[in-house]
């Protein structure tokens, strides 16, 4: 088996998950942006952490042998201070050509406030002058259909963005067809608890699309499973999918949609 | 997959699923004190495994989702409770 995971927050994880990870057959890891579990008090915690993303955690992969990409943002959970986060949009400029970077993500909504919508264009405007891929975070629970209801619509008023170079992540039954429907990406989230299950995850294979679509584990502090995708691609085959689709599913359609970013290649 | 497949393969997990459903509901009704918007959201959603159409995850999916289109003044907090409470 061959995967990409093209979500995991491995600055949160041990090198035991590198390990797991490398071993049941990952070949490239990418990391959004995120919260910290806490608000940073200053741009200057930002800076730190796009070092970080952009410096220190590619190193620490490579110790496992598995390439290591990123995309930078400030998270929707940090998006109702302004202030603070237009300091940090214009910090992201200088980073944007370190060769891990893929885009600008994972940007979007939590609460659905105007502070973060207005954040949201903001990242928006800075990927579309950049000519940066996209990676959006939907709201959790009973905020996901309002939030991917307003993010499509702020992604497609502006008339610079096209749909195949964003992708809509944490999709479930009720927002999937909408993603889809409107030309974008969909990213399905393998959680224990929230988001989507393995099996749930392959019903919406067989019910929606195989095109533009792909799973990850949003691997991160919180309760989550970096195998995530691997025990997914074994639900499929429990299922009788043929090996070939797998692949499709798990490793080519990741690399479809991120190699419109010309720094992400595989050795 | 035939159904036989789905029921060898998925039966006892749902099993599983259901009678914890059923006894979280139990511990509910022994419980002290006022419900919130929580419990009601929670039944209304039960209704639709009981349809016999198809999309019921979408739809208990919907029944827990804010159907409204503008954006809040300003964030509550960070976290989200899984049912929507109409203001």
């Amino acid at each position: 088996m061959r995967y990409i995971e093209p979500h995991g927050h491995m600055v949160s994880r041990t090198t035991d998950d590198y390990q797991d990870m490398v071993t049941a057959g990952c070949a490239a890891v990418c990391e959004p942006a995120f919260w910290a579990g806490f608000d940073r008090s200053s741009v200057n915690g930002f800076h730190d952490y796009f070092c970080q993303l952009t410096d220190y955690e590619p190193k620490r992969a490579a110790k496992f042998g598995l390439p290591h990409f990123s995309w930078l943002c400030i998270n929707p959970k940090e998006s109702e201070d302004v202030a603070l986060a237009t300091d940090v949009i214009g910090l992201i400029p200088k980073f944007l050509d370190r060769p891990n970077v893929l885009g600008i993500g994972e940007i979007g909504l939590n609460k659905n406030s105007r502070n973060e919508m207005k954040v949201l264009e903001m990242h928006v405007d800075l990927a579309a002058r950049h000519d940066q891929l996209i990676l959006v975070h939907t709201p959790h629970l009973e905020d996901k259909l309002k939030g991917t209801r307003l993010i499509l619509d702020v992604l497609r008023s502006d008339k610079r963005i096209r749909p195949e170079r964003c992708i809509i992540d944490h999709v479930e039954e009720h927002t999937i067809q909408l993603v889809l429907d409107a030309g974008f990406w969909a990213g399905m989230t393998l959680y224990p608890e929230s988001k989507c299950s393995p099996a749930r995850a392959v019903d919406m294979l067989d019910l929606y699309s195989h095109e533009r679509i792909w799973m990850n584990s949003a691997c991160d502090w919180g309760v989550s499973i970096p195998l995530a995708v691997p025990r997914t691609a074994l639900e499929m085959k429990r299922r009788g999918w043929p090996a070939d689709l797998i692949d499709k599913v798990i490793y080519r359609n990741p690399i479809q949609f991120l190699s419109q970013c010309p720094k992400f290649k595989l050795p | 997959m035939t159904r036989q497949q789905v029921l060898d393969q998925y039966f006892m997990d749902a099993r599983h699923k259901l009678i914890e459903v059923a006894a979280f509901l139990d511990r509910v009704d022994r419980s002290e004190g006022d419900a919130d918007f929580r419990l009601a959201a929670f039944r209304t959603a039960l209704k639709h495994l009981a349809e016999k159409k198809p999309h019921r995850a979408k739809r208990v999916l919907l029944s827990f989702s804010d159907p409204t289109m503008k954006p809040i003044a300003k964030a509550p907090g960070k976290g989200a409770c899984g049912a929507w409470k109409a203001l």
